[in-house]
């Protein structure tokens, strides 16, 4: 039953989620938000999370990071279970991790000035100098683009978006971690500040040595930064594979379907009539066997009655479906 | 040729702030067709939705407005509210951003859109419903007449935005107006959205402004495009042409900004440096001199006006124009 989703090229994994599942109570009914996800994330690597709102992206990433504790499954950081940890061990453990959220001036408090704001994860984590926080708080607000003597003293209100999302960034690299979960961090951006964090991100990761999961909507910017790619679907994952072979030859109808509804900036490309697709089902009454087959064009009762599990395609490359396109 | 649908001359609206006045539209003439298309593309803060708000008067009270916004032979900025009541909604319809709160929350579906066409059309109760149950039909809505009955929160967020597309059509409006649509919607609904969008504007034969940051959603849906920068419109041209040859710098750094699926991983995105200026601040010379590369000496000193290119119907504003004989870098 188990599977490995994504094999990585070499050395044991960063990141190992093993048979995942998580769900929300809801009255009394069950949000099955995260149903059995495995995958793996290379040291190094940059793991690109695509999916529809409410695909559960978002609920796995802080399953990761232990903000929103599973129902089984495992995840293993470095090899150590991070479901299996409490209290003062998970609080180290989680240094070595961090999150960058979607919505950049919403996860600033508005009345905190931002040199104490990126400092607060040094005394959360029981760094007593002083100098020794600023002179770290100078250096990761330097490395993301802002001047540390400016910056300090300010108030969130006085940013931009984009500078607030760089603000967030210097926040998450302070206590020097390995690996980031970046929730949707330009989703809320325009189109040209949105360019410059994409590209803050790459020069952050290879300057600290980062691993990134980066969970976000629009397949072109995730392209524009992952090497690998996994597409999901209602709690499930249905593509995982190297970025260019993703895009270049999707096996799963939903990765087609994502990459068929992209608006192309260019007026030749007269936009294919949108395939009538409907709308994600409900992921409190999730349809039986594959979750995709209520909107896929070559659904048949095999669907129905068996869940497609994730088999490689092509090297490197899984895919969940009984049909995959050629 | 007959007139315009709508024409907007010299607009300019004003915003008091602590800060001094926000110039939010500076000095702005567009005009659109009587079913066509145009998009009016720019980042946040660049005045696209104000103009939209001078047009259907709906600005702040504060607001100072000049210029005029001819719609159908008359002024709006001069109409007395009960007259430009009675055409908002009617034949000036808005679709906004987000259907969560451009939906009121404590009514059903059906008083939302029965209100508007009983207040626009004489019709009665029943003839009301049935005009509802087939505009939900028409704008993609499964079990329409139950449908009715529901709470805006009973619904996902692509069928709100169905169920506001079909309130503002529901007295077939001369005129709609499309603020960013769908920027709230996943992919796969955005598509869907916009085809929904250009299906009843051809059957209506009903113009249409759609209002975005995005350059892709307009590329292939819009007649004509106006890109605004600052509060000005910097460029301006049918569609295919401006894609085939842009003048503005602006317009050509807009367009590499954006990730192509075509590009390999890791490559580094050609982004905008800085942001645009202080609207509270305007500068002497062009506004997007300071973050252009072929900016130079005049470009600080001056405002460009928007002047005619080659192609009929192509405006820029800007000093050194790019791609003004054969495309190069193709």
């Amino acid at each position: 039953m188990m599977q490995i989703a994504a094999r990585t090229a070499s050395g044991t994994p960063l990141l190992n989620v093993d048979n995942l599942v998580v769900e929300y109570g809801l009255g009394n009914k069950t949000v099955h938000a995260v149903s059995g996800v495995s995958l793996e994330v290379a040291r190094g690597e940059t793991l690109g999370l695509v999916g529809e709102s409410g695909c559960g992206k978002s609920t796995l990433g802080r399953a990761v990071l232990q903000l929103r504790r599973a129902k089984s499954g495992r995840v293993l950081f470095d090899g150590e279970d991070l479901t299996a940890m409490e209290g003062e061990a998970l609080r180290k453990m989680r240094r070595r991790v961090q999150l960058i959220f979607q919505d950049p001036i919403a996860s600033l408090n508005p009345r905190r000035r931002i040199g104490d704001i990126v400092a607060e994860p040094l005394i959360i984590a029981g760094v007593k100098d002083a100098a020794e926080r600023k002179r770290r708080v100078h250096e990761v607000l330097g490395a993301v683009g802002l001047d540390p003597e400016l910056v300090s003293g300010r108030l969130p209100h006085e940013f931009s978006g984009g500078q607030c999302q760089r603000i967030c960034i210097a926040r998450s690299l302070v206590l020097n971690p390995e690996f980031i979960v970046c929730d949707e961090p330009v989703s809320a951006l325009d189109v040209s500040i949105r360019a410059q964090i994409l590209n803050l991100l790459e020069e952050m990761k290879a300057r600290f040595g980062l691993t990134l999961l980066f969970i976000a909507h629009d397949l072109a910017v995730v392209k524009a930064v992952s090497d690998r790619v996994a597409v999901m679907y209602l709690g499930r994952l249905c593509e995982v594979g190297p970025s260019e072979q993703l895009f270049a030859k999707p096996a799963h109808p939903y990765t087609a379907l994502l990459l068929q509804a992209i608006p192309v900036p260019d007026p030749d490309m007269r936009p294919a009539e949108s395939v009538a697709t409907g709308e994600p089902p409900s992921p409190i009454a999730p349809p039986s066997g594959c979750r995709f087959r209520t909107r896929c064009p070559r659904a048949d009762q095999r669907c129905s009655a068996e869940i497609p599990e994730l088999r490689e395609v092509a090297p490197g490359q899984f895919a969940a479906c009984h049909h995959p396109l050629a | 040729m007959s007139a315009p649908l709508l024409t907007i001359e010299d607009v300019a609206v004003e915003l008091p702030t602590p800060r001094g006045n926000l110039r939010a539209v500076d000095h702005v003439d567009l005009s659109l067709d009587a079913g066509r298309t145009l998009g009016i593309v720019g980042e946040s803060g660049c005045g696209k939705t104000m103009l939209s708000r001078a047009v259907l008067q709906l600005l702040p009270k504060k607001a100072k407005l000049t210029g005029r916004v001819m719609f159908d032979g008359q002024d709006l900025v001069r109409l007395d509210a009960e007259r430009l009541r009675r055409l908002r909604g009617r034949d000036l319809a808005v679709v906004f951003q987000d259907p969560m709160t451009s939906l009121n929350p404590v009514l059903t579906i059906g008083t939302q859109l029965m209100e508007t066409i009983q207040e626009h059309l004489e019709l009665d109760a029943s003839a009301a419903k049935a005009r509802s149950i087939e505009l939900l039909a028409a704008v993609g809505i499964p079990a329409p007449e139950q449908r009715l009955a529901q709470y805006p929160h009973q619904c996902s967020g692509g069928m709100r935005q169905r169920i506001a597309i079909a309130i503002a059509l529901s007295c077939e409006p001369k005129l709609l107006i499309a603020d960013e649509p769908t920027t709230a919607l996943d992919v796969t609904i955005q598509a869907q959205i916009l085809d929904l969008l250009a299906r009843e504007q051809r059957r209506r034969h009903m113009a249409m402004i759609i209002i975005t940051h995005d350059l892709g959603v307009v590329a292939g849906r819009a007649d004509e495009l106006a890109v605004m920068y600052a509060g000005r419109v910097v460029e301006r041209a049918p569609t295919p042409a401006l894609f085939k040859r842009m003048h503005m710098p602006y317009t050509e750094a807009l367009l590499a900004a954006i990730p192509k699926l075509e590009t390999a991983p890791h490559t580094p995105l050609p982004a905008i440096s800085g942001r645009p200026p202080d609207p509270t601040r305007p500068l002497k010379g062009c506004s997007f001199a300071p973050r252009c590369r072929y900016a130079a000496g005049r470009c600080h000193e001056a405002k460009p006006e928007l002047k005619s290119a080659e192609m009929p119907g192509h405006l820029y504003a800007c000093f050194h124009p790019i791609q003004m004989s054969e495309r190069t870098d193709a």
